[in-house]
Protein backbone atom coordinates (compact mmCIF):
# COMPACT_ATOMS: atom_id res chain seq x y z
CA UNK A 1 0.00 0.00 0.00
CA UNK A 2 2.63 2.13 0.88
CA UNK A 3 4.25 1.68 -2.47
CA UNK A 4 1.23 2.31 -4.11
CA UNK A 5 0.82 5.85 -2.05
CA UNK A 6 4.40 6.83 -3.10
CA UNK A 7 3.87 6.52 -7.05
CA UNK A 8 2.29 9.17 -7.62
CA UNK A 9 4.48 11.54 -5.85
CA UNK A 10 7.04 10.50 -7.41
CA UNK A 11 5.46 11.26 -10.66
CA UNK A 12 4.55 14.51 -9.83
CA UNK A 13 8.22 15.36 -8.56
CA UNK A 14 9.11 13.85 -12.60
CA UNK A 15 6.65 16.13 -14.02
CA UNK A 16 8.16 19.31 -12.30
CA UNK A 17 11.27 18.39 -13.58
CA UNK A 18 10.06 17.80 -17.20
CA UNK A 19 12.55 17.96 -20.49
CA UNK A 20 9.28 19.56 -22.06
CA UNK A 21 7.75 22.55 -21.06
CA UNK A 22 3.97 21.29 -21.44
CA UNK A 23 2.55 23.81 -18.75
CA UNK A 24 3.93 26.68 -20.89
CA UNK A 25 2.49 24.97 -24.01
CA UNK A 26 -0.45 24.23 -22.64
CA UNK A 27 -1.04 28.26 -21.89
CA UNK A 28 0.08 29.42 -25.56
CA UNK A 29 -2.60 27.56 -27.02
CA UNK A 30 -5.05 28.44 -24.62
CA UNK A 31 -4.54 31.87 -24.88
CA UNK A 32 -4.91 31.92 -28.25
CA UNK A 33 -8.15 30.32 -28.46
CA UNK A 34 -8.88 32.54 -25.99
CA UNK A 35 -8.10 35.44 -27.89
CA UNK A 36 -9.33 33.68 -31.65
CA UNK A 37 -12.55 32.88 -30.04
CA UNK A 38 -13.78 36.45 -29.47
CA UNK A 39 -11.93 38.07 -32.29
CA UNK A 40 -14.07 35.48 -34.35
CA UNK A 41 -17.23 36.15 -33.03
CA UNK A 42 -16.87 39.94 -33.48
CA UNK A 43 -15.33 40.16 -36.82
CA UNK A 44 -18.64 37.93 -38.02
CA UNK A 45 -21.46 39.02 -35.62
CA UNK A 46 -22.38 35.65 -34.50
CA UNK A 47 -24.33 36.65 -31.93
CA UNK A 48 -26.13 39.59 -30.86
CA UNK A 49 -24.36 42.63 -29.32
CA UNK A 50 -25.11 42.40 -25.62
CA UNK A 51 -24.02 38.65 -25.21
CA UNK A 52 -21.31 39.04 -27.44
CA UNK A 53 -19.86 42.06 -24.91
CA UNK A 54 -20.02 39.61 -22.02
CA UNK A 55 -18.80 36.35 -24.66
CA UNK A 56 -15.74 38.48 -25.12
CA UNK A 57 -15.01 39.82 -21.82
CA UNK A 58 -15.63 35.85 -20.44
CA UNK A 59 -12.74 34.81 -22.51
CA UNK A 60 -10.77 37.49 -21.19
CA UNK A 61 -10.98 36.58 -17.80
CA UNK A 62 -10.88 33.06 -18.95
CA UNK A 63 -6.74 34.53 -19.84
CA UNK A 64 -6.19 36.07 -16.34
CA UNK A 65 -6.85 32.41 -15.07
CA UNK A 66 -4.67 30.71 -18.07
CA UNK A 67 -1.77 33.72 -17.16
CA UNK A 68 -1.69 33.17 -13.38
CA UNK A 69 -1.80 29.62 -12.99
CA UNK A 70 0.13 28.32 -16.23
CA UNK A 71 2.68 31.33 -16.28
CA UNK A 72 2.60 33.10 -13.43
CA UNK A 73 3.24 29.67 -10.36
CA UNK A 74 0.31 31.49 -9.00
CA UNK A 75 -0.16 28.98 -6.98
CA UNK A 76 3.43 27.93 -6.14
CA UNK A 77 5.90 29.73 -3.15
CA UNK A 78 8.80 27.33 -4.51
CA UNK A 79 8.50 26.39 -0.13
CA UNK A 80 8.56 29.21 1.21
CA UNK A 81 5.12 29.12 3.10
CA UNK A 82 1.68 29.94 2.35
CA UNK A 83 1.13 32.10 -0.85
CA UNK A 84 0.35 35.63 1.03
CA UNK A 85 0.26 37.17 -2.60
CA UNK A 86 -2.93 35.33 -3.74
CA UNK A 87 -4.33 37.81 -0.38
CA UNK A 88 -3.07 40.91 -2.15
CA UNK A 89 -3.72 40.20 -5.40
CA UNK A 90 -7.28 39.12 -4.14
CA UNK A 91 -8.07 42.58 -2.77
CA UNK A 92 -6.90 44.07 -6.39
CA UNK A 93 -9.02 42.39 -7.82
CA UNK A 94 -12.23 43.33 -5.63
CA UNK A 95 -11.11 47.09 -5.81
CA UNK A 96 -10.45 46.63 -9.78
CA UNK A 97 -13.90 45.11 -9.76
CA UNK A 98 -15.72 47.82 -7.91
CA UNK A 99 -14.11 50.41 -9.45
CA UNK A 100 -15.04 49.79 -13.01
CA UNK A 101 -18.29 48.77 -12.09
CA UNK A 102 -19.22 51.30 -10.10
CA UNK A 103 -17.97 53.75 -12.29
CA UNK A 104 -20.49 51.83 -15.38
CA UNK A 105 -23.45 51.80 -12.51
CA UNK A 106 -22.86 55.17 -11.73
CA UNK A 107 -23.10 56.56 -15.32
CA UNK A 108 -26.42 54.88 -15.93
CA UNK A 109 -27.91 57.81 -13.84
CA UNK A 110 -26.11 60.86 -16.53
CA UNK A 111 -28.90 60.40 -18.97
CA UNK A 112 -31.55 60.99 -16.04
CA UNK A 113 -29.82 63.86 -14.78
CA UNK A 114 -29.09 65.81 -17.75
CA UNK B 1 15.68 19.20 -7.39
CA UNK B 2 17.69 16.47 -5.63
CA UNK B 3 19.77 17.01 -2.39
CA UNK B 4 23.12 16.45 -4.22
CA UNK B 5 22.30 18.95 -6.93
CA UNK B 6 20.75 21.70 -4.52
CA UNK B 7 24.17 20.83 -2.03
CA UNK B 8 26.35 21.76 -4.95
CA UNK B 9 23.73 24.84 -5.55
CA UNK B 10 24.82 26.26 -2.21
CA UNK B 11 28.14 25.49 -2.55
CA UNK B 12 28.47 27.32 -5.48
CA UNK B 13 26.73 30.28 -4.60
CA UNK B 14 28.43 30.35 -1.02
CA UNK B 15 31.61 30.75 -3.46
CA UNK B 16 29.74 34.17 -4.96
CA UNK B 17 29.35 35.49 -1.57
CA UNK B 18 25.57 34.91 -1.81
CA UNK B 19 23.96 33.65 1.78
CA UNK B 20 21.71 30.83 1.00
CA UNK B 21 19.06 30.60 3.60
CA UNK B 22 16.95 27.57 1.82
CA UNK B 23 18.89 25.43 -0.41
CA UNK B 24 15.91 22.82 -0.47
CA UNK B 25 13.54 25.73 -2.24
CA UNK B 26 13.61 26.60 -5.79
CA UNK B 27 16.15 28.82 -6.67
CA UNK B 28 14.69 31.90 -7.15
CA UNK B 29 13.14 30.92 -3.08
CA UNK B 30 16.22 30.36 -1.97
CA UNK B 31 17.23 33.16 -0.07
CA UNK B 32 14.97 34.86 2.40
CA UNK B 33 15.31 38.65 0.59
CA UNK B 34 14.44 36.97 -2.06
CA UNK B 35 11.30 35.27 -1.10
CA UNK B 36 10.21 38.28 0.30
CA UNK B 37 11.03 40.40 -2.78
CA UNK B 38 8.92 38.23 -4.62
CA UNK B 39 5.98 38.89 -2.20
CA UNK B 40 6.73 42.45 -2.75
CA UNK B 41 6.70 42.58 -6.40
CA UNK B 42 3.03 40.45 -6.32
CA UNK B 43 1.55 43.17 -3.76
CA UNK B 44 3.22 45.76 -6.52
CA UNK B 45 1.01 44.04 -9.14
CA UNK B 46 -1.81 44.40 -7.28
CA UNK B 47 -1.90 48.10 -7.05
CA UNK B 48 -0.40 48.26 -10.58
CA UNK B 49 -3.48 46.66 -11.64
CA UNK B 50 -5.76 48.98 -9.62
CA UNK B 51 -3.88 52.01 -11.49
CA UNK B 52 -4.93 50.39 -14.88
CA UNK B 53 -8.52 49.48 -13.15
CA UNK B 54 -8.82 53.21 -12.92
CA UNK B 55 -8.08 53.97 -16.68
CA UNK B 56 -10.14 51.54 -17.69
CA UNK B 57 -13.34 53.32 -15.20
CA UNK B 58 -12.44 56.19 -16.86
CA UNK B 59 -12.05 55.10 -20.89
CA UNK B 60 -15.40 52.98 -20.05
CA UNK B 61 -17.21 56.15 -19.06
CA UNK B 62 -15.76 58.41 -22.11
CA UNK B 63 -15.66 56.03 -24.87
CA UNK B 64 -19.16 57.71 -26.51
CA UNK B 65 -18.15 61.12 -26.03
CA UNK B 66 -16.51 61.51 -29.34
CA UNK B 67 -17.26 65.31 -29.75
CA UNK B 68 -17.63 64.99 -33.98
CA UNK B 69 -14.40 63.40 -33.72
CA UNK B 70 -13.53 59.85 -34.63
CA UNK B 71 -14.81 57.10 -33.45
CA UNK B 72 -13.25 53.82 -32.57
CA UNK B 73 -14.90 52.09 -35.31
CA UNK B 74 -13.92 54.84 -37.57
CA UNK B 75 -9.77 54.57 -36.34
CA UNK B 76 -8.93 50.73 -34.93
CA UNK B 77 -7.57 48.58 -38.21
CA UNK B 78 -8.35 44.58 -37.20
CA UNK B 79 -4.80 43.54 -38.75
CA UNK B 80 -3.16 46.34 -36.82
CA UNK B 81 -4.66 45.59 -33.16
CA UNK B 82 -4.45 41.48 -33.93
CA UNK B 83 -0.96 41.56 -34.45
CA UNK B 84 -0.31 43.44 -31.84
CA UNK B 85 -2.19 41.01 -29.33
CA UNK B 86 -0.64 37.96 -31.02
CA UNK B 87 3.11 39.39 -30.55
CA UNK B 88 2.55 39.56 -27.13
CA UNK B 89 0.71 36.87 -26.56
CA UNK B 90 4.07 35.13 -28.01
CA UNK B 91 6.35 36.99 -26.40
CA UNK B 92 4.58 36.23 -22.82
CA UNK B 93 5.00 32.78 -24.32
CA UNK B 94 8.37 33.11 -24.61
CA UNK B 95 9.36 34.40 -21.23
CA UNK B 96 7.49 31.84 -19.75
CA UNK B 97 9.86 29.12 -21.30
CA UNK B 98 12.95 31.51 -19.92
CA UNK B 99 11.42 30.63 -16.44
CA UNK B 100 11.55 27.04 -17.27
CA UNK B 101 15.18 26.82 -18.62
CA UNK B 102 15.86 28.94 -15.40
CA UNK B 103 14.39 26.30 -13.29
CA UNK B 104 16.74 23.61 -15.30
CA UNK B 105 20.12 25.90 -14.81
CA UNK B 106 20.46 26.59 -18.70
CA UNK B 107 22.32 29.74 -18.84
CA UNK B 108 22.42 30.15 -22.48
CA UNK B 109 18.97 29.31 -22.99
CA UNK B 110 17.90 31.43 -20.62
CA UNK B 111 18.92 34.51 -22.34
CA UNK B 112 18.19 33.25 -25.79
CA UNK B 113 14.31 33.11 -24.79
CA UNK B 114 15.04 36.27 -22.94
CA UNK B 115 16.55 38.20 -25.95
CA UNK B 116 13.48 36.75 -27.76
CA UNK B 117 11.11 38.30 -25.09
CA UNK B 118 12.37 41.86 -25.49
CA UNK B 119 12.60 41.58 -28.95
CA UNK B 120 8.95 40.95 -29.45
CA UNK B 121 8.01 43.54 -26.89
CA UNK B 122 10.04 46.16 -29.23
CA UNK B 123 8.47 44.93 -32.03
CA UNK B 124 5.02 45.55 -30.07
CA UNK B 125 5.99 48.95 -29.32
CA UNK B 126 7.21 49.61 -32.74
CA UNK B 127 3.78 49.03 -34.24
CA UNK B 128 1.95 50.67 -31.00
CA UNK B 129 3.90 54.07 -32.21
CA UNK B 130 3.42 53.28 -35.45
CA UNK B 131 -1.01 53.15 -34.80
CA UNK B 132 -0.77 56.51 -32.60
CA UNK B 133 1.52 58.50 -35.30
CA UNK B 134 -1.15 57.54 -38.01
CA UNK B 135 -3.71 58.33 -35.71
CA UNK B 136 -1.91 61.86 -34.81
CA UNK B 137 -1.41 62.33 -38.95
CA UNK B 138 -5.06 61.80 -39.23
CA UNK B 139 -6.62 64.49 -36.79
CA UNK B 140 -7.13 62.06 -34.13
CA UNK B 141 -4.83 63.47 -31.25
CA UNK B 142 -4.86 63.13 -28.06
CA UNK B 143 -6.72 66.54 -27.25
CA UNK B 144 -9.57 65.94 -30.42
CA UNK B 145 -12.29 64.66 -27.81
CA UNK B 146 -12.50 63.08 -24.54
CA UNK B 147 -12.79 59.59 -25.98
CA UNK B 148 -9.37 59.66 -27.27
CA UNK B 149 -8.10 61.85 -24.30
CA UNK B 150 -9.22 58.22 -22.62
CA UNK B 151 -7.90 56.15 -24.83
CA UNK B 152 -3.62 57.77 -25.45
CA UNK B 153 -3.79 57.57 -21.86
CA UNK B 154 -5.13 54.21 -20.77
CA UNK B 155 -3.51 52.67 -23.80
CA UNK B 156 -0.14 54.27 -23.97
CA UNK B 157 0.24 53.29 -19.97
CA UNK B 158 0.58 50.10 -20.65
CA UNK B 159 3.22 50.90 -23.55
CA UNK B 160 5.00 52.79 -21.43
CA UNK B 161 5.04 49.30 -18.89
CA UNK B 162 6.25 47.59 -21.65
CA UNK B 163 8.48 49.94 -22.98
CA UNK B 164 10.04 49.89 -19.16
CA UNK B 165 10.12 46.31 -19.23
CA UNK B 166 12.15 45.93 -22.05
CA UNK B 167 15.23 48.33 -20.49
CA UNK B 168 14.62 46.05 -16.87
CA UNK B 169 15.05 42.69 -19.35
CA UNK B 170 17.59 43.80 -21.32
CA UNK B 171 19.80 44.87 -18.12
CA UNK B 172 18.52 41.33 -16.34
CA UNK B 173 19.98 39.49 -19.62
CA UNK B 174 23.23 41.37 -19.13
CA UNK B 175 23.41 40.44 -15.66
CA UNK B 176 22.36 36.52 -16.02
CA UNK B 177 25.45 36.97 -19.15
CA UNK B 178 27.39 38.06 -16.42
CA UNK B 179 26.73 36.23 -13.32
CA UNK B 180 25.18 33.37 -14.50
CA UNK B 181 22.16 31.78 -12.85
CA UNK B 182 22.28 32.13 -8.65
CA UNK B 183 19.66 32.84 -6.41
CA UNK B 184 19.35 36.44 -7.09
CA UNK B 185 19.96 36.59 -10.84
CA UNK B 186 17.21 33.85 -10.86
CA UNK B 187 14.95 36.19 -8.45
CA UNK B 188 15.19 38.95 -10.71
CA UNK B 189 14.42 36.85 -14.18
CA UNK B 190 11.43 35.45 -12.14
CA UNK B 191 10.18 38.75 -10.91
CA UNK B 192 10.73 40.61 -14.48
CA UNK B 193 8.62 37.79 -15.85
CA UNK B 194 5.73 38.07 -13.30
CA UNK B 195 5.73 41.91 -14.75
CA UNK B 196 5.48 40.97 -18.16
CA UNK B 197 3.17 38.01 -18.04
CA UNK B 198 0.97 41.10 -16.24
CA UNK B 199 1.38 43.06 -18.67
CA UNK B 200 0.12 40.57 -21.47
CA UNK B 201 -3.09 40.06 -19.15
CA UNK B 202 -3.74 43.84 -19.09
CA UNK B 203 -3.12 43.54 -23.24
CA UNK B 204 -6.10 40.93 -22.98
CA UNK B 205 -8.40 43.79 -21.51
CA UNK B 206 -7.57 46.48 -23.82
CA UNK B 207 -8.04 43.99 -26.61
CA UNK B 208 -11.38 43.22 -25.84
CA UNK B 209 -12.82 46.38 -23.89
CA UNK B 210 -11.05 48.98 -26.29
CA UNK B 211 -10.33 47.54 -29.66
CA UNK B 212 -12.98 44.44 -30.05
CA UNK B 213 -16.02 46.52 -28.23
CA UNK B 214 -14.45 49.62 -30.04
CA UNK B 215 -15.26 47.82 -33.89
CA UNK B 216 -18.38 46.13 -32.55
Amino acid sequence: MAEHASQPVNQQEHAHEARFPWQYVIGFVLSLILTIIPLELVLHHVIPLSPLTWAALACAVLQIFVQLFLFMHFTSTGGSGPAYHSVTLTIGFLFAFLFVGASIWIMTFNNIAS
Amino acid sequence: MSSSVAASHHAAHHAEGIHVDHPERSVEYQTEDGSLKILGFWIFLATDMILFACLFAMFVVLRTHIDGGPSGKQLFDVTGFTEETFILLTSSFTGGIATFEMHRGKKGRVIGWLILTALLGLSFVGLELKEFIHYAHIGATIQRSAFLSAFFTLVGTHGCHVSVGILWMTSIILQVAKRGINPITARKVFIVNLYWHFLDVVWVFLFTVVYLMGVM
